[in-house]
């Protein structure tokens, strides 16, 4: 990538699929299987991280001329902290309900480490205009990837996608798929599908390249 | 709460509703040191100490937003808190045992996003522990993380000489195996409330 002009897209889908921070990257996954157990939750979540990635990013690419090297790590933590303070009372305002069901994992924003790691290696380094596109893309692919978990998990477990109830009464719960242990599972059955699919695009390439002369 | 005895704080943080397999926090660690027996026991100490002198803490300074009454200020004072303690911890390793210092690299300091810590600091928090059990829980909680690092770590050595299928190897294993560990845990829910 290095030497080569990047063009605005890239910087937007780059998180999608090639960089997702979730099936690729494997960062911020604390947040992502503890709050996946229900589709509603995983959208929630997803939104509220990539609000935070967004305004952080900004920030920190806006201030990247002031912050001296050494103090960088605390004032990211810092801008990173005050957002998700933020975020933290419009939930609450939204639905009461939501807030509880999600706990003290909206605070935990702050210590999910995608939002860190991008501040770090990527707002910090690129224009403003730059940073957020990558921040959108980033959040795009974060949520994605949690209502992804969230969905498999909602219909296995509980038989139901966004609340509504979906097979009558023949199919029998999975209650693993609700219980902690479901979201290792889930993840798992992710990143087999991801690696599978990745090791056939990389195939059919190396095959396309000996085909034409 | 506080009635609770000590004995079942303790057994509740560390068995029953286990930080990593339960509450999904400190999942970058328990997947990036866990592949080595040794460093996943000296990480474990370390994240232990870290969370005790984190819980005192995020205690004293409940107090006094309590008293200013500015609660909102809550999470920027832990995570700053904590990111100081860990960069004490840091030097104190780097003085003490320079190779355990090489061994954990970048994991050490990485403990400040360590949710593990600061999740500690919100749970009791919002569960209104006091002092004598705040520090009974961060013990709870910081035995319960070493066990299942090291629990981790012990299986992950054993895996590496197992015969695994090539598109399973890496992360979608060290997820499923995750994902037993978790259920196996479940069979402690009958110890307590």
């Amino acid at each position: 990538m290095l030497g080569k002009e990047v063009s605005a897209t890239d910087d937007f889908v780059k998180g999608l699929w090639r960089e997702n921070p979730v099936f690729v990257q494997v960062l911020g996954m604390c947040p992502a299987l503890a709050v996946s157990n229900t589709a509603i939750n995983a959208l929630t979540m997803g939104l509220a991280t990539t609000f935070v990635l967004i305004m952080s990013g900004m920030s920190v690419s806006a201030l990247r001329n002031f912050i001296p090297r050494e103090a960088r790590i605390v004032s990211y933590i810092c801008i990173i902290a005050s957002f998700v303070t933020a975020v933290d009372y419009v939930i609450m305002a939204i639905s009461l309900e939501l807030h509880r069901s999600l706990g003290a994992f909206i605070a935990l924003i702050v210590v999910n480490c995608l939002i860190l790691g991008r501040a770090e290696a990527f707002a910090s380094k690129n224009t403003v205009s730059r940073a957020t596109l990558d921040a959108l893309g980033m959040g795009a692919g974060f949520t994605v990837a949690l209502l992804w978990i969230g969905v498999v998990r909602e219909i296995l477990g509980s038989n139901s996608l966004f609340g509504i109830a979906l097979f009558p009464d023949a199919f029998q719960t999975w209650t693993v798929m609700v219980l902690p242990s479901g979201g290792f599972f889930a993840m798992a059955m992710w990143l087999l599908l991801v690696n599978w699919l990745k090791n056939r695009q990389t195939e059919s390439q190396a095959q396309t390249q000996e085909l034409t002369p | 709460m506080s009635e609770a005895s000590h004995w079942s704080i303790f057994i509740n943080a560390a068995l029953i509703n286990n930080f990593v397999l339960a509450y999904f926090l400190g999942i970058c660690p328990f997947f990036g040191v866990s592949a080595k027996l040794e460093t996943a026991v000296r990480m474990g100490g370390a994240v232990s100490f870290v969370m005790l002198v984190a819980s005192v803490c995020a205690y004293s300074i409940n107090l006094l937003l309590e008293v200013i009454n500015a609660p909102y200020l809550r999470i920027i004072s832990y995570i700053l808190v904590i990111a100081s303690t860990v960069q004490l911890v840091e030097m104190l390793i780097r003085k003490l045992s320079p190779a355990t210092f090489r061994a954990m690299g970048i994991y050490l300091p990485l403990i400040t996003t360590n949710c593990a810590i600061l999740g500690l600091a919100l749970f009791q928090t919002n569960r209104g522990y006091g002092f004598t059990n705040a520090v009974v829980y961060a013990l709870g909680a910081g035995a319960g993380f070493a066990l299942a690092l090291v629990l981790m770590a012990g299986v992950r050595e054993k895996l590496d000489l197992a015969n695994v299928p090539q598109l399973v190897k890496g992360t979608a294993a060290a997820f499923v195996v995750a994902g037993i560990l978790s259920m196996s845990f479940m069979g402690f829910a009958g110890l307590g409330r």
